[in-house]
């Protein structure tokens, strides 16, 4: 896959304080880029310098095969997480006077506002001032104002914030659209239902350093350690416990079911096929359930940052 | 592709279509107008006034000296005995009561003549008695030393020296009043202006971080472009509204005097000076001004004063946006108004002490080179005479600053968006500059 972003070794100081230390992250064009870590990580800082607001101590960063230079903001929209509009001005001139800081001239921008305002259904707040708006109204303009000029990669910092259900899916959607019509995506957020949902590749950054990248789904299957979730209807519980507590590593598991039946989470040594274990079980008894047991985002997030 | 125009236009925009600023704009010059028409007003019934002095001279000696004027009317009592003369004084509605004992010498007299009041009495009044009666004594103690008064009027010589500088150019005290009063209004004009504009500047700069807007404008703007667009921005507004104002004010004066029939020029310092300077009448007075006018370098002066009301303003609106670049809020930028406000006083200091006394002197020279007091200091030397180099010296000091100290504010400002909601000191801001 083609490289919209590169970012190679970069590091980072605030006198003493180290904000980066030696981050390198890869994004591909067309996908969805988790950036992930607890809150003081170094997210922001690494956000800030592709926006180029601060510059990194070393390191390079590559856009579109091109080293990144100040005329790059235009194919860059940035929803930064502390975010806000003039607050007496009105809306229109608002979103106006920021596409053209964007590069657009007035007259295109002008002509995609009305689509977007249409889309969302806002074109009635075009004489409003923005103190007169709610937070969630306020933020879609903010969100409008970042799409605006087609950039070629999104960064959206806690995008869903603020927003109420309804309103949060709908941006999501508009997400989804943008990256499917082209747009690449970096994305940082707490909300771990989100990255499940949204993201195709995940970065974690913890103090200031990468710990864990690559594709959510490989990363999930390195992350998962063959456990499995059973359901075992057998004559004589007591006794299956037994035998499978000699045989394998187990764990207590709960799931919703009808049946009576003996719950384990069962981790099953490299050693046996899966194919074998299946058969295994079905010689003690009815196997009701069996679900192999894959770690959600946040299971990885909690892991991985416990380990370090 | 450059956003300072758009950037102007906006700062501009947004200021003059604030309510605030727009009230202000209007009310600001009525106000003015109000207060002066209304000191005008008082004072004018202050002079209707008529104080009423009664006098007893048991003396004899000066009962021909008190004229009467139309705010001053003198009672001399005669054939009345101190006492029911204090008594009676007392009773009726008057200003004060004036006792001249009858004394053996002049000598005793002088320490014996009370002035006896309800309240305190005005300053300026107990001087215009002390001075008649003074007078008075002082021409009969000349009589009794046997000089008589037509003698010591033909002794008394008044000396002007006439000035020429060495080049041949006739100088004048007339001459030196004028430059005092252009360079003095030039400075002047510059302190107000920046006292009035600088803390908008600075309000306008903390705006984007209040509403939290910043990181998207950073995202597309460099901070230097913003400042620089914010300064200039601003500074149009600022000066639209000075003209307006400028404008009312003459109008609404003009509209004012002309109903009240107040002479908004009397008893002004310059009025008095340009009294003092003459006795030739006003044409003649009018000749001499036009002429003194003449000699004043007037062209240099103009685009000097140009030139430095723009640097110093320009300088001083970037040590307000450097504060504002510092700070979350404005409650925070207490401590920094004062470092801000000490070089500007000080130049007024300069160049109203100094200059005047020594034009050409050492500390004068100094201090208009220096970018932070040169726009006052400079600007009260050039009716003087200032070599043409050296102003354009302290012109590239001052602009060469200002480029400066933008830049300086603009990094202070690319650290300090990054420290949301943390309160800086001046060793924090020290070591921005190092990020």
């Amino acid at each position: 896959m083609e490289k919209l972003l590169v970012v190679n070794n970069v590091s980072k100081n605030y006198g003493n304080y180290k904000a980066l230390n030696d981050v390198s992250i890869e994004v591909e064009k067309g996908s969805i880029f988790g950036l992930l870590g607890p809150n003081g990580a170094g997210k922001t800082t690494l956000i800030r310098i592709i926006n180029q607001i601060t510059m990194p101590d070393s390191g390079s960063i590559i856009l579109d095969g091109e080293p990144l230079q100040p005329h790059h903001i235009q194919n860059i929209g940035y929803l930064p997480e502390e975010r806000g509009l003039y607050k007496t001005m009105k809306v229109g001139e608002q979103v106006l006077y920021l596409a053209q800081l964007k590069g657009l001239t007035k007259q295109e921008a002008k002509h995609r506002l009305k689509y977007w305002f249409d889309r969302l259904e806002i074109g009635d707040w075009w004489d409003k001032k923005i103190q007169e708006l709610s937070k969630g109204m306020a933020q879609k303009i903010q969100f409008v104002v970042t799409v605006l000029h087609n950039p070629k990669l999104l960064i959206f910092d806690e995008p869903f914030s603020g927003f109420d259900p309804i309103n949060a899916n709908l941006i999501k959607d508009e997400i989804l659209k943008l990256r499917d019509d082209g747009a690449t995506v970096i994305f940082s957020t707490h909300r771990m239902e989100s990255v499940e949902e949204m993201c195709d590749h995940i970065a974690l950054i913890h103090k200031s350093n990468k710990i864990l990248d690559g594709k959510l789904v490989d990363i999930k299957r390195q992350y998962k350690n063959n456990v499995f979730e059973i359901g075992l209807s057998t004559p004589d519980h007591a006794a299956t416990s037994a035998l499978l507590k000699e045989k394998f590593e187990i764990f207590p598991a709960t799931f919703k079911s009808i049946n009576n039946e003996l719950q384990y989470k069962v981790k099953v040594p490299d050693s046996i096929a899966i194919n074998d274990f299946v058969n295994y079980l079905t010689s003690q008894g009815q196997l009701t359930h069996f679900v192999e047991v894959i770690p959600s985002a946040s299971d990885i997030f909690i892991e991985t940052i416990q380990k370090n | 592709m450059n956003h300072l125009p758009l950037i102007i236009k906006r700062e501009y925009l947004t200021k003059i279509r604030n309510k605030s600023f727009i009230i202000m704009t209007f009310l600001s010059p009525l106000i003015f107008v109000g207060i002066f028409a209304l000191v005008a007003y008082l004072s004018s019934l202050n002079n209707d006034t008529v104080r009423n002095i009664v006098v007893l001279d048991d003396s004899g000696l000066f009962v021909d000296e008190f004229n009467n004027t139309p705010h001053l009317q003198y009672k001399i009592l005669s054939d009345t005995a101190f006492p029911e003369a204090k008594k009676e004084a007392e009773t009726q509605d008057i200003y004060g009561f004036l006792y001249i004992p009858k004394t053996e010498n002049l000598d005793d007299l002088s320490k014996e003549i009370t002035f006896y009041s309800t309240d305190s009495p005005s300053v300026s009044l107990m001087g215009d008695i002390n001075k008649l009666l003074e007078n008075k004594v002082n021409t009969m103690k000349l009589k009794e030393a046997g000089i008589d008064s037509e003698t010591i009027k033909n002794l008394h010589i008044n000396i002007r020296a006439n000035q020429e500088t060495f080049g041949g150019q006739e100088t004048s005290k007339l001459g030196s009043g004028l430059k005092l009063i252009f360079g003095g209004a030039a400075g002047y004009l510059l302190f107000m202006f920046i006292i009035i504009y600088g803390n908008m500047i600075m309000r306008s700069v903390i705006e984007e971080k209040t509403s939290r807007v910043i990181e998207v404008i950073i995202s597309s703007v460099k901070p230097r472009v913003l400042l620089l667009g914010k300064i200039f921005g601003t500074t149009l507004a600022g000066i639209t509204q000075f003209l307006i104002w400028v404008v009312l004010i003459l109008v609404l004066m003009t509209a004012v005097t002309s109903i009240f029939g107040i002479d908004p020029t009397a008893g002004s310092p310059t009025a008095q000076m340009v009294d003092q300077n003459v006795n030739g009448g006003t044409q003649q007075m009018m000749q001499d001004i036009m002429m003194e006018i003449n000699n004043l370098p007037i062209a240099n002066l103009i685009v000097m004063f140009i030139l430095f009301f723009i640097g110093g303003y320009l300088l001083y609106a970037s040590l307000y946006a450097s504060v504002g670049a510092a700070v979350d809020s404005e409650t925070d930028t207490q401590q920094f108004m004062m470092p801000i406000l000490m070089p500007l006083i000080l130049a007024v200091y300069v160049g109203f002490f100094t200059v005047i006394d020594n034009p050409h002197g050492m500390v004068s020279q100094v201090f208009s080179y220096i970018p932070f007091t040169s726009p006052v200091v400079m600007l009260m030397r050039i009716p003087f005479g200032v070599p043409l180099w050296q102003q354009i010296v302290s012109v590239v000091i001052l602009f060469a600053t200002f480029i400066g100290m933008v830049w300086f504010a603009a990094k202070i400002y690319r650290v300090g968006i990054l420290m949301y909601g943390k309160k800086p000191t001046y060793k924090e801001i020290f070591k921005w500059l190092k990020y």
